[in-house]
């Protein structure tokens, strides 16, 4: 395997309605931000690779005009994929593997706002059983959340403890959108939104993006003095159907977890894309993450969750701690559809 | 260490048909798979990872729908990757998959790509109110009408070609058991007669709107020289550029070309029309076979019509393009690069059936994507490769 390393990341000032810019505006600051950072331009990537989703956008082919903020001219080799842009960094960790390229710019972009997202999630499910009943991703999360706390690997105090946790780290991020919180025991004093959900353990509806430059080996120091390099990477997925699945645990990250080798060694910080509380309490377990590891520090998607950027942010948060000297090898998690149905998860380490 | 070595061994296609109303998404889905499979001499259990292409998800309105389809492809457990380059998908969708195995990260990949047309209405979902944004109300061909209409301009080609084009392939299809269109008794007059849609696109140089899909079971060098007749990647390579940029030639887009140059160096193709047998190309309206003979460098700019007219790309011509039919015949969007593709392999592994080109051992595939501006190719052959 190729050594390849994150060499930057930038994300956008999470927001719930982002009104004024359309997605190429959103997206330009970002990937401006990335190639300014490391002093190259396009004509220096070798593969561009983008996650983005129709549904959120409203309109077929909605990468199509968002490839204008690349500056694709001349032409570029270039990919996208209909999901959160940590599977486009993938397929360009893959592309980089290949040899045919040793630098890939990686971004992902959703404006959750103009629609009624919970509604438009439930568009995801089994197109003949189940979205016609319309159940919406809350009320998902929610029978996956009693199914926890029916199994004892969980408590509301615990999740409100999370909620709580989350938020209050979430001070120190300026890109995050819900930064403080009350005490966990205020928390719980509020009505249940879709029991046992309430709403402290729900994520914000955020319009963001986010971006990420890889580069392979030699490149990579030579764009950067501190590459954060990517020792392992994997991703799986389990059964859609619901009955099916045990809903309190994730198989599909435990094997994710263990291809990227989590347990090769100690891990001090996690970036995990749950973005209902008591989803970290089935990752950590899934991840096999003991209670010293720091979780979301950033304040994770309880903090800002934007569809389709919000995996790729947790690579790039995760990265940028290491390359800040927080953490020495930290992992980094990203989900795509219903109650954590596909997982990637991604072990990065620093230099020394 | 160079890459790994990748091989085609398994091939799948769906009976295309306008409403496969017989099956669900996930029973056509699987139909194709299950045969690829067959092909392959593999079980679910062999497969390391799964690839999916579709275009628009707002064709069947399903959002993401490989994850609705996780089981019926036999994915979990597994990666599960969703590609998504616009029409190019299904070319994009094999390159993906070849370059997991390139990396060596797996050895056997299922690529797998779909379209159920049915489900829904392509031409309304490419014709939502977007603000600030001019709806393409009138569908694919509207917006590549006039690109048409431009290169008739340029290169002087007379108005029959079109008609040509769409004839040989339509003839083509007859052969092809798994073509959607099977137009018995088609003429040249029935084409020039047919309806005219967005000029000078007639109804009969159109492609259809099918329900099919298509997969392909890729493997690393040591399954390849298991197989029966395996078909080897030669080359493959992608090329995307702006919907708008300064000097963008739609006719004759840079893309294609860059692309295009960039597979046949690694193939080995000097002379395209010479070393290449056979070729399946994205060809969704007539007109864009002269267009893309040019664009891919089987002629002088301004001549590709004029190998058209000498019956050079017809079965029995010195370059066929398309004997299956193409995209004029079966065009399950999603999937119609990825049926391109698996084409060219069928080709150089002698399983073509009646539409096979005797000889053939070196094959183009070829898809297309957005306003002409996304491209995917693969040059496979019956040979392995030797660098």
């Amino acid at each position: 395997m190729r050594e390849v390393a994150v060499v930057a990341f930038a994300q956008t000032r999470h927001e719930r309605r982002q009104q004024a810019l359309n997605e190429v505006e959103m997206l330009m600051p970002v990937l401006h931000q990335v190639k300014e950072e490391l002093g190259i331009d396009q004509s220096q990537i070798d593969f561009t690779c983008s996650g983005s989703t129709d549904y959120l956008a409203g309109t077929a082919f909605s990468f199509v005009t968002t490839l204008d903020a690349v500056g694709a001219w001349p032409p570029i080799v270039e990919s996208h994929v209909e999901m959160d842009a940590a599977w486009a960094l993938y397929e360009a960790w893959v592309k980089i593997q290949t040899g045919e390229a040793d630098t890939a710019l990686v971004y992902g972009y959703g404006k959750s706002s103009p629609g009624s997202l919970r509604d438009v999630l439930s568009r995801q499910l089994d197109p003949y059983y189940v979205a016609p009943l319309w159940p919406d991703s809350v009320a998902l999360a929610a029978l996956q959340a009693r199914a926890c706390l029916d199994a004892g690997i969980t408590t509301v105090e615990e999740m409100a403890e999370i909620a709580a946790r989350s938020r209050r780290a979430a001070e120190s991020n300026p890109y995050a959108q819900l930064r403080g919180s009350e005490d966990p025991s205020v928390l719980l004093e509020e009505p249940e939104i879709a029991p046992p959900l309430r709403r402290h353990d729900c994520p914000p509806i955020s319009d963001g993006a986010a971006a990420v430059v890889l580069a392979a080996g030699d490149r990579a120091r030579e764009l950067t003095d501190r590459p954060v390099w990517i020792r392992g990477i994997d991703h799986r997925i389990d059964a859609h159907a619901l009955g099916v699945r045990d809903l309190t645990a994730s198989p599909s990250t435990a094997l994710a977890a263990e291809r990227a080798g989590v347990a090769d060694g100690p891990v001090d910080l996690a970036e995990l894309h749950a973005p209902f509380t008591h989803q970290e309490v089935v990752l950590r377990r899934a991840l096999g993450l003991g209670d010293d590891v720091v979780v979301n520090p950033s304040g994770g998607p309880l903090a800002a969750n934007p569809l389709i950027a919000a995996g790729l942010i947790r690579i790039g948060e995760a990265a940028a701690r290491i390359a800040r000297g927080e953490a020495r090898r930290a992992v980094a998690h990203a989900t795509n559809g219903p109650c954590l149905q596909q997982n990637l998860v991604c072990v990065l380490e620093g230099s020394d | 260490m160079g890459k790994e070595r990748v091989a085609v061994v398994g091939i799948g296609q769906t009976k295309h048909q306008a409403t496969r109303g017989d099956v669900s998404i996930a029973g056509l889905v699987r139909e194709a798979v299950v045969e690829a499979l067959e092909d392959a001499q593999m079980t679910w259990a062999d497969i390391d990872a799964v690839v999916l292409g579709k275009a628009p998800d707002f064709f069947e309105g399903v959002m993401m729908p490989e994850l609705y389809l996780a089981e019926a492809i036999g994915a979990v457990g597994k990666p599960l990757l969703r590609v998504h380059t616009a029409g190019s998908v299904g070319g994009s969708t094999a390159l993906v998959a070849a370059s997991l195995i390139q990396a060596r990260i797996h050895r056997r990949v299922l690529a797998v790509a779909f379209e159920k047309q049915s489900e829904s209405e392509a031409m309304w979902a490419l014709t939502l109110p977007i603000p600030f944004s001019p709806p393409l109300v009138a569908g694919a061909g509207g917006y590549f009408a006039p690109h048409v209409r431009a290169y008739m301009r340029r290169s002087g080609a007379p108005d029959h070609i079109g008609i040509l084009v769409a004839l040989k392939d339509r003839t083509n299809a007859l052969k092809n058991p798994k073509a959607h269109l099977h137009e018995e008794g088609i003429t040249f007059e029935s084409v020039r007669d047919s309806i005219m849609l967005w000029d000078p696109i007639r109804y009969s140089e159109t492609c259809p709107s099918s329900d099919g899909a298509c997969a392909v079971v890729l493997t690393d060098e040591a399954g390849g020289d298991a197989a029966d007749s395996p078909a080897w990647v030669l080359g493959g390579a992608m090329r995307s550029e702006p919907t708008m940029a300064p000097g963008r030639d739609e006719v004759n887009p840079r893309a294609g070309r860059e692309c295009a140059a960039d597979v046949y160096r690694q193939a080995g193709i000097t002379d395209p029309r010479r070393d290449i047998d056979v070729a399946e190309v994205y060809v969704p309206f007539s007109w864009y076979e002269p267009m893309w003979l040019e664009n891919l460098g089987f002629a002088e700019e301004g001549a590709g019509w004029k190998l058209v007219e000498e019956g050079a790309t017809a079965m029995d011509g010195d370059i066929p393009w398309n004997p299956s039919g193409g995209v004029l015949s079966s065009n399950p969007i999603g999937a119609s690069g990825l049926i391109r593709f698996a084409e060219a392999a069928l080709q150089v592994r002698g399983r073509a059936g009646e539409h096979q080109i005797d000889g053939a051992r070196v094959a183009l595939g070829h898809a297309y994507g957005g306003g002409s501006q996304f491209f995917a190719m693969w040059v496979v052959g019956a040979d392995k490769p030797t660098s």
